[in-house]
């Protein structure tokens, strides 16, 4: 399977063509070759995926294809590689990756005409391609780590990607800030798991047959295990990717970056990073360090809560799918907290990498229709938008589409996964299930108001009149939707599973009954509330107005760490740094330079350009070497 | 004697072989076959080089006056590619009107001294390290004469072939000095002969001092920075490089094999050294108005860090060392290209002329920015790798004061290295050199220096490879 190597490095190439050509270039040119480069990829993919999974089992399990070099040698037994992993998730992300991406790349090219830095911005989204990919097939922690800093870099230039607008480099300085903040720990957890298991490599750390971890899990350290400490590090790295809550801050402002950025980066791709970097230690986490599981869930679980809530009351449309977002890897996050191993057990991480898939194909579905409305009204507000139905049918119909898979509807793809997670953490721990049906209900809400807001509701008076996205937008969008039509019935289990065995889905039917109810009422209430403009939403909104407003208000998170870090941490921490690195550092550093400078004017002399005095020189150093040569010789 | 020894010195005879073909070429070719000429001496030299890059057992011949171990191999492909890249970088400047009727000297001259540096790496006895050191320095003084009309050429070949004299008588004395008190120059012998005396002490620093001079360590340097802005460009980058590495790898096989003896001694005497030539060629550095002298004294603080490795004395010294030489003469040999390109098509050496280039003449400032930013040692770039590993093998041995003050050194030679970088990219120049159209071959060597300036540091294969041999 040596062609998977350019499913990663011609992105590269692509982006290093169009970057480096980057004005040279004509816009279509640069749109088309990297479009053309993620079509050959995502063919590449399809077959790989194809091959991977029609190959044989052995002992039950498809077995992993590791390609990689040694990189950076450190000791005997601790060293970095370079390569490529391909085990059913990865192949799945590559399957992921490379769909929503060129679905994008296509979009884009209609969404993003005639803007200024065309190229600029298709290389960018060449570059985030292959770190998202690299990311993936990772065969080693180190190397997972490089790509995700990369991701995290290429995430940022695309959010600033408008980077005369104040608000989009606020925006993208925030995203890196936060993220990088986490990923400190995520380093820390990688060092002090290499530092004890001596090893960087995911197959040698999730063998299970190794003691490796389990003398690491018998170092203590503060009452906890050194290996519970290392996986609760990690896994704040991968919550801060993953916007988990308190982490979650940066996502909604990332909103500012271009539509189709949303859709890949923010939607689909990377924000799942933190979901897949779980999936990818999972063995680690079930057999060592059970507590950090549980820790996942309750995390996941109560953002979910949290993002579902606001998403309710805000009123800017890419804020909801933001926030909706955020919710919905909650709920990823959840299930692979409450999953077991082995068979039935391991339903949850089945779930929760099935739900992975579904969700990028769906959420991207709505970030690009979004877009498409918002190319058509050029507003991000719901109060700007009202009975676009008539003029825009194809966004309207895949919109929906999304807005019923995302809600849980049959048979639509989102059903099938939702029930699937519902189900095992209702196995885990019946009033966490309680909860999770009930954020499932609260998001079939949220996005029914959002779509009878733009679709239905009072019409705004336009300029212009609102018309259909071009083809290249609408083309990306039926295929996704086609995709979630459809995708619910790809019996995953056969592919991806915590242990690798062959597992039989099996819809449970109490579940899928009380999750449908409780999804329909959502759509119900919505539909009562914002089909027609009705008092109904303003009268609630009066009757508990703390409430509305902390929603509407993120709950003060954002306000929060604008105060911590505005004042607590600049002026008592910052301040007397600054002043000790311009006095004390600064000064020493000048006063070196200066040093230096006047040592250089004094030793001039020494090169006069006379060769006898150079011979001279010459004769004093041997003469003198050779005296303090004997004088160490002699004692 | 057995003359079959004679086909045991593989490299020798093919680089004799590709000298004596060039020869009779350049008499018998009329004056239509001279315009190929350096096309074949590079083809020439290329299969010379690839023939002659697999490592073969270690052997002694004749009994051990010649010595070959496998690590020779590394070294003596690593300069015979460098020479490539310096003829590559000389080729349009052969071709002018005066120079034409001449090339074929230069070519035998510079491929001379390497023949030179072979011996002088392959010896293991005195007597031929002497011949070979001889051969490499003296065609040498010729090349730095090479525009012998041009006063500076001559005064900087004057001035250094009196002071490799002097180098060299002090070196023979030394060696003098060393068969009176042991009777042998054969190195396996005198590894067990030398045991310390004060007179071995004394004939061992008056030996090494005609390396420190090859070298150019801190104080044997003086004569560098007049020599490297006289003579022609591209024979000082060949000087700063591959006269320099072939001098650094010799240094350390005969201390280690030798003086292993006297360790304590010249592990004294080469911190000092060391200390003096980052810290003064650094000072001096800072202060060059001319591109060529400030580039001198870059090579001398360059040196220090390459003796620090020399220093260490260890397999994985050995390896840093080796690789520090690969990594040095890519970027030191792109800076060289830059400079050389640009003082052939504008005659312009000084640091201000450089100012604006970047508007003029995009390509060679990135190029150049780049070799430097290896030289400064940035990650992660080679440079910045090969001093890592030299820091490495240093800090095994338990030199951290000494790492202390060269880390410091390296912050003072970035300031440098910027200065320039900052000419090019930053500051306005109201006539600035106009865009030059580079020849071919120079654009190759460019693109080949560059090739590793960005992926030496990440291939570790390459490092890995040499540590294989060096064990």
């Amino acid at each position: 399977m040596q062609y998977t190597l350019v499913i990663l490095l011609l992105p590269l190439l692509s982006f290093l063509l169009i970057g480096l050509l980057d004005s040279k270039l004509k816009p279509s040119l640069a749109g088309n070759l990297g479009t053309l480069s993620l079509a050959i990829i995502a063919a590449l993919s399809y077959y790989c995926a194809f091959d991977y999974f029609t190959a044989d089992r052995v002992n039950g399990v498809f077995q992993p294809v590791i390609m990689q070099m040694e990189w950076l040698r450190f000791s005997d037994s601790l060293h970095i590689d370079l390569g490529l992993l391909l085990d059913p998730i990865s192949v799945m992300m590559l399957v992921v990756i490379t769909t929503v991406s060129l679905m994008v790349h296509i979009y884009s090219l209609g969404y993003m005409k005639g803007e200024t830095g065309f190229q600029r911005y298709y290389a960018f989204l060449s570059l985030f391609t292959f770190s998202m990919l690299g990311l993936v097939v990772a065969t080693n922690i180190f190397q997972m780590y490089i790509f995700w800093e990369l991701v995290g870099v290429s995430s940022y230039l695309l959010i600033g990607f408008y980077y005369t607008k104040p608000e989009a480099v606020a925006a993208s300085k925030k995203a890196f800030i936060v993220t990088r903040f986490a990923d400190l720990f995520f380093l820390i957890g990688i060092l002090i798991l290499s530092f004890y298991t001596q090893t960087f490599d995911f197959a040698t750390l999730t063998a299970g047959n190794s003691n490796i971890l389990s003398e690491t899990a018998g170092a203590t350290f503060l009452g906890a295990s050194v290996l519970t400490w290392a996986l609760a590090l990690i896994f704040i790295g991968g919550a801060g990717k993953s916007a988990m809550f308190p982490l979650h801050v940066w996502l909604p402002d990332a909103m500012e970056g271009p539509t189709p950025v949303s859709a890949l980066i923010h939607a689909a791709t990377m924000v799942v990073a933190g979901v897949y970097l779980v999936a990818r230690l999972f063995p680690v986490y079930f057999f060592y360090s059970p507590e950090v599981l549980a820790g996942i869930a309750v995390v996941g679980a109560f953002t979910s809560l949290y993002a579902a809530v606001v998403a309710c009351v805000q009123t800017d449309i890419k804020r909801v799918l933001a926030f909706s977002t955020i919710s919905q890897i909650g709920f990823m996050m959840v299930s692979l907290g409450a999953s077991g191993f082995e068979g039935h057990e391991g339903l949850g991480y089945m779930a929760s990498m099935f739900h992975l898939f579904t969700h990028a194909m769906f959420k991207a579905l709505l970030f690009l229709g979004a877009g498409a409305i918002i190319h058509a009204v050029h507003s991000n507000e719901m109060s700007h938008m009202g009975g676009l139905r008539k003029y825009m049918p194809i966004t309207h119909a895949t919109f929906l589409i999304a807005c019923l898979a995302i809600a849980g509807i049959f048979p639509l793809s989102g059903f099938f996964s939702k029930d699937e997670i519902l189900a095992a953490v209702f196995h885990f721990c019946p009033i966490l299930g309680v909860v999770m049906s009930f954020i499932a209900g609260l998001t079939a809400f949220y996005m029914f108001r959002l779509y009878y807001n733009i679709f239905w509701g009072e019409e705004h008076k336009h300029e212009h009149q609102p018309h259909e996205a071009p083809k290249l937008m609408t083309f990306p969008l039926i295929f996704l939707a086609a995709v979630t039509v459809v995708a619910g019935f790809i019996p995953f289990g056969h592919f991806v599973t915590a242990d690798g065995m062959l597992y039989d889905i099996h819809i449970d039917m109490t579940v899928a009954l009380s999750s449908t109810v409780v999804a329909l009422i959502g759509i119900a209430l919505a539909t009562l509330m914002y089909r027609k403009p009705t008092q109904i939403p303003a009268t609630l909104a009066k009757s508990s107005p703390g409430l509305y407003k902390a929603a509407m208000k993120r709950f003060y998170i954002d306000e929060f760490y604008l105060f911590v870090t505005k004042r607590v941490i600049f002026n008592c921490i910052s301040r007397p740094l600054a002043w000790f690195d311009r006095h004390v550092i600064d000064a020493t550093m000048d006063g070196l330079a200066t040093i230096t400078q006047q040592a250089s004017v004094k030793i001039r002399g020494l090169q006069s350009g006379q060769l006898q005095r150079y011979v001279l020189v010459f004769l004093i150093g041997v003469l003198l070497a050779a005296a303090i040569a004997i004088i160490v010789y002699l004692a | 004697m057995d003359y079959t020894n004679f086909f045991l010195m593989k490299e020798e005879l093919s680089l004799i072989g590709v000298m004596l073909i060039l020869l009779v070429y350049d008499i018998f070719s009329g004056e239509k076959g001279k315009r190929h000429f350096q096309t074949l001496a590079l083809g020439l030299l290329g299969l010379h080089t690839a023939v002659n890059c697999l490592p073969r057992e270690a052997f002694d011949a004749f009994g051990g006056m010649y010595s070959y171990k496998p690590v020779m191999t590394a070294v003596k492909t690593i300069l015979s590619a460098a020479t490539i890249i310096v003829l590559m970088q000389v080729n349009n400047w052969l071709k002018d009107e005066e120079r034409r009727n001449k090339q074929g000297e230069y070519i035998y001259l510079t491929l001379s001294t390497l023949l030179g540096m072979y011996f002088m790496i392959s010896s293991g006895n005195f007597l031929l390290f002497v011949i070979g050191l001889e051969m490499a320095s003296i065609p040498m003084a010729a090349l730095v004469a090479f525009d012998k009309y041009r006063q500076t050429s001559a005064e900087a070949a004057a001035k250094y072939i009196f002071s490799a004299a002097f180098a060299s008588a002090i070196s023979l004395f030394g060696i003098s000095l060393i068969y009176g008190s042991t009777g042998t120059l054969y190195f396996d012998d005198l590894a067990g002969s030398i045991t310390g005396s004060p007179l071995q002490v004394m004939a061992f620093v008056f030996f090494a001092a005609g390396l420190f001079f090859k070298i150019s360590l801190v104080p044997f340097h003086l004569w560098t920075a007049d020599v490297y802005e006289g003579a022609p460009t591209t024979v000082t980058a060949y000087l700063s490089v591959v006269s320099k590495g072939a001098a650094v790898f010799v240094l350390f096989s005969l201390l280690t094999k030798v003086f292993g003896a006297l360790m304590e001694e010249w592990q004294f005497i080469l911190y000092a050294l060391v200390l003096l030539s980052i810290t003064v060629g650094n000072l001096f550095a800072l202060r060059q108005k001319n591109m060529k002298r400030f580039l001198a004294f870059s090579s001398i603080s360059q040196a220090g860090y390459i003796v620090l490795a020399v220093l260490a004395g260890t397999p994985q010294g050995l390896t840093a060392l080796i690789y520090y030489v690969l990594v040095y003469a890519c970027s030191n040999l792109a800076v060289f290209g830059v400079v050389s390109i640009i003082e052939q098509r504008s005659g312009k050496t000084d640091i201000a002329d450089y100012n604006g280039l970047y508007k003029t003449n995009p390509r060679l400032s990135v190029a150049m920015m780049l070799a430097l930013f290896s030289l400064g040692g940035i990650p992660f770039f080679a440079g910045f790798f090969s001093k890592f590993f030299v820091f490495m093998a240093a800090a095994e041995q338990g030199f951290y004061v000494l790492i202390f003050i060269a880390l410091l050194n390296t912050v003072i030679s970035l300031y440098y290295y910027l200065i320039v970088v900052k000419a090019m990219f930053v500051k306005d120049n109201e006539r600035p050199i106009e865009t030059i159209r580079s020849d071919r071959p120079a654009q190759i060597a460019l693109a080949l220096c560059m090739f590793g300036v960005l992926c030496l540091g990440i291939l570790s294969v390459v490092y890995e490879g040499i540590g294989q041999l060096a064990l």
